[in-house]
């Protein structure tokens, strides 16, 4: 174990079944430093902190942690604790309803009754202390989202924290927060807490961290001092360039749409997305590119009317309209297959035929059923089309493999016959040979004049069917790239923003 | 802050109690003054004490999460079958006493266990409940009334003629022992908010403003001077009373003060961060459920001395009457939210809705959908409230 390190994971390796999760990941954290822990989706940062934290037990590996003889094992989050580990999440584990004392001591004390006095007084020293805007009696509730988030710091530095995770902290703070919470962490640093800080967003890395971390693919990528790896470099390190097994299929020329306009949208903006203007003519496919959390998926959310939309004019095929609901851009001919398919994708428990026809039936009306014959007409067609690998179309969708769910949402959009089809990540998580599939379709179903939005955490993958990509950072569009534009290299660097 | 935030926050926090003074100034207007006659107002008390308890019991469950106990009915009736019978067969008070209350903890406690343990949602195993006392109670009764002869029995809580608690300085029409518990309450509420607030004031806590103790002390003396005077003009202070104050304080105690009782708040707000703190929630969830079980069978008790016997149809739609109480109260549908004496506010609310509209002589068919509305209300207020805050 290194002099100064407070924490050290070596050779850690996490199987589930058919997924490596990790192989092989060391990371170290020093004394007194913010160490940030870099990766896309599905690189096995929440999977390393889960194993250190003791919420999933490791496979293979060795933990070691300051002040402690010997490897340690980690078997619960209340171990973790007891070693000096405290966790806060990104979403508030805190209870709203009690007051900014209560929440910091609770489940702490051994006792019998609560001694509100010496709770309050404590309380109020820690806030004081540390300069947390809030008052011990205060409802935890009408605090704002950043002061909870330094209360839960709090309470996880009063139980004598060594390691300090903060787990996507600023995910849903404003800017004047953000630098509060910066203000905090950098106050506890200064005693010499190390603070391993999970982030999506590039510039709050470089804001506070010493060190980063970067993953990929559940394996260790490297670690460097953050003061040597400029923001387009740790871009690349974090997507990386290669995507062996694909390069099989062959560059086509994506269609250049260049037809009519059938979507156009002027300073749209929904609850989850800041003001954005978007057009796309028939026949394009275009694409959203952006880190996880640069706001793509919300931006597409808010076309399809999937947040609670806020602003913005919108017009389909030159004409104005309004679409505030699902509903109202199904009976535009817009269709959206989204992100998290086991969320918002598929009904686990219906049938395949009954989740292909779901979003037609309900174009077509409640009162208006179809006939059960002509449900599995239309089911068979699609399974047939898409070669869906399914028992029979009365199977529960729930029983599919991955892909082959993907397959019958996309089948489900494919029967409205959108002008208009949303992709958001459609070959996440499903087999390469499907994924070739989807995007053969998509360049075919272009081709024959529907218009398609693309998204994927795989920029190969855009380049190949998208003719114009949008890039956004930190929640805004900042760049669009067309014609040449679209190389690797260039789609990176406005990711990552400025020639650095 | 500025006089119509100010209104508008003193309106939130003390909604039920302005709801409360309303709703009684309505019917002691309408009654022309017959609501707060002595007779009624012990009237209030006696025949709502089931509810009272049972209400107090259900907070508990209520904080967890909104979960409810539906089975309270059921097992206030089937606690009371034990009870005459084994009384009937000559059985020593006490001892009969005693065994109710541990049929009712042991009832508790098998709902607890399938709710905390083996996590069947309480609707379910509680609806289970509901049924399988109520037709326990019919086996047990084989159809029939069991009369509870046992007069001390009877007395000591709450049921018959002589229910009350015996004037120790024999006052003529008058009850000295009453007005005299009544001026000590309101001693010892002084000291202690007054002790309170030197030591926190000592220990540089917050403390609410002076004006604010001084209108509520007022308030809060005044109120009790006024009932418990009241009471002394009727027949003194009923058995039943001594009972309720007894569950109120110490579970107003267990509640505020303990720590299984702040966590039953902490699941009500967020059960993953309860977890995450390190806290067996199932343990809390056992706890609240278990106890359910305790207070339905002193409900038992207190019904079948109330009634003087026991009958398979006892307790029906008590569940209804502690929940709404609950709901009524300011309890949040959510959890996490509620306090005993709101809860009891809630309770007093609609007893006086049910004497108010029963002196005045409304069919008891509207009663129930005066009450019906009431409780929508109330639930809606919280929700809306809610969502306006988020």
């Amino acid at each position: 174990m290194q002099e100064d390190a407070v924490l050290t994971m070596r050779g850690i390796c996490k199987y589930f079944p058919g997924v490596r999760a990790l192989e092989n990941v060391d990371f170290t954290l020093r004394k007194g430093t913010i160490h940030a822990l870099m990766g896309e989706n599905g690189a096995g940062k929440s999977t390393l902190i889960k194993v250190l934290t003791g919420v999933y037990p490791m496979d293979k590996g060795e933990i070691r942690i300051d002040g402690v003889e010997g490897a340690i094992s980690i078997r619960s989050p209340q171990e973790a604790q007891n070693y000096g580990i405290s966790t806060v999440y990104q979403e508030i584990t805190l209870c709203p309803n009690l007051t900014v004392a209560e929440n910091m001591f609770i489940g702490r004390s051994e006792k019998r009754n609560v001694d509100w006095k010496a709770m309050e007084k404590r309380a109020g020293e820690l806030l004081d202390n540390l300069g947390i805007p809030a008052r011990p009696k205060q409802q935890l509730g009408s605090c704002s989202l950043a002061v909870q988030q330094m209360v839960a710091i709090a309470r996880a530095v009063d139980t004598d924290c060594k390691v300090l995770i903060l787990d996507e902290p600023t995910s849903s703070l404003d800017d004047k927060e953000v630098e509060m919470l910066f203000g905090l962490m950098r106050e506890l640093k200064a005693r010499g807490v190390g603070i391993i800080f999970v982030t999506h967003f590039l510039e709050q890395v470089y804001a506070v961290s010493d060190q980063i971390t970067v993953l990929r693919n559940g394996e260790l990528v490297g670690e460097y001092a953050a003061k040597d790896l400029p923001q387009v470099k740790l871009v690349e390190k974090m997507i990386g360039k290669d995507l062996e097994g694909l390069s099989t299929i062959k560059k086509q020329t994506a269609p250049s749409g260049g037809g009519e306009i059938v979507y156009e949208a002027e300073e749209l903006s929904s609850s989850e997305s800041r003001p954005f203007d978007f057009h796309i003519a028939a026949g394009e496919v275009n694409g959203f590119t952006g880190l996880l959390g640069s706001g793509r998926s919300e931006s597409v959310r808010a076309i399809f009317g999937a947040d609670q939309v806020t602003g913005g004019k919108v017009k389909v095929k030159g004409k104005a309209t309004r679409i505030t609901k699902p509903l109202d851009a199904m009976k535009h001919g817009i269709g959206y297959l989204p992100e998290d398919r086991k969320r918002d994708g598929i009904i686990a428990d219906l049938s395949v035929r009954d989740n292909i026809i779901l979003a037609l039936q309900v174009i077509n009306g409640m009162n208006r059923p179809f006939s059960k014959a002509k449900a599995e007409a239309f089911a068979d067609e699609y399974i047939k089309a898409l070669q869906i690998k399914t028992y029979s179309s009365e199977t529960p969708i729930r029983s599919l493999s991955g892909g082959n769910q993907q397959k019958v949402i996309l089948a489900r959009w494919l029967l409205t016959h959108p002008q208009y089809l949303i992709l958001d990540e459609p070959t996440r998580g499903i087999d390469i040979g499907t994924k070739l599939e989807i995007q053969k379709l998509v360049l075919k179903l272009a081709e024959e004049g529907m218009s398609i939005t693309f998204i994927s955490s795989e920029i190969e993958e855009m380049l190949r069917t998208c003719s114009r990509l949008i890039v956004m950072r930190d929640r805004n569009i900042v760049g669009e790239l067309t014609g040449e534009e679209l190389s690797q290299e260039h789609v990176m660097r406005t990711i990552a923003g400025g020639g650095e | 802050m500025t006089t119509k935030t100010k209104i508008l926050n003193f309106v939130q926090k003390y909604t039920m109690i302005i709801a409360l003074v309303l709703v009684t100034a309505f019917f002691t207007w309408r009654t022309s003054g017959k609501l707060l006659l002595p007779q009624n107002l012990t009237n209030i008390i006696a025949q709502n004490a089931y509810v009272f308890v049972l209400a107090t019991g259900m907070l508990l469950c209520i904080l967890t999460g909104g979960n409810i106990d539906l089975s309270v009915g059921s097992v206030v009736c089937f606690v009371g079958t034990i009870g005459a019978v084994l009384m009937r067969s000559d059985l020593n008070m006490w001892l009969a006493v005693l065994i109710m209350l541990v049929v009712g903890l042991l009832i508790g406690a098998w709902q607890a266990f399938w709710i905390a343990y083996v996590k069947v949602p309480p609707f379910i195993t509680t609806l289970s409940g509901m049924m399988v006392f109520r037709g326990l109670s019919n086996v047990v009764l084989q159809g029939q009334t069991v009369s509870v002869t046992n007069e001390k029995f009877v007395q000591l809580f709450g049921g018959g003629a002589n229910c009350y608690v015996p004037d120790l300085f024999h006052g003529e029409g008058i009850n000295i022992l009453c007005v005299a518990v009544g001026v000590i309450a309101c001693a010892l509420y002084l000291f202690f908010t007054l002790r309170s607030r030197s030591v926190r004031k000592r220990n540089d806590l917050e403390v609410e403003s002076l004006g604010r103790t001084v209108i509520k002390a007022v308030v809060i003396v005044a109120v009790v001077m006024f009932f418990t005077l009241r009471l002394a003009q009727y027949k003194g202070i009923p058995m039943a009373l001594l009972w309720v104050v007894v569950v109120v304080l110490i579970y107003t105690y267990i509640t505020s003060k303990t720590t299984v009782g702040r966590y039953l708040y902490a699941i009500g707000g967020n059960e993953t961060a309860t977890k995450l703190s390190g806290i067996d929630t199932r343990k809390i969830y056992f706890f609240a459920y278990t106890n359910m079980g305790l207070l339905a069978g002193l409900a038992g008790i207190l019904t079948i001395a109330r009634m003087t016997s026991a009958q398979p149809t006892y307790g029906q739609n008590y569940e209804m009457d502690a929940i709404g109480s609950c709901f009524i109260g300011g309890a949040s549908a959510y959890g996490g939210v509620g306090t005993v004496p709101g809860v009891i506010i809630g309770a007093l609310l609609m007893g006086v809705i049910n004497i108010g509209m029963s002196i005045m002589g409304v069919d008891a068919n509207y009663q129930k959908v005066v009450k019906g509305l009431v409780l929508l209300a109330a639930v809606i207020f919280d929700v809306v409230s809610k969502k306006k805050n988020s």
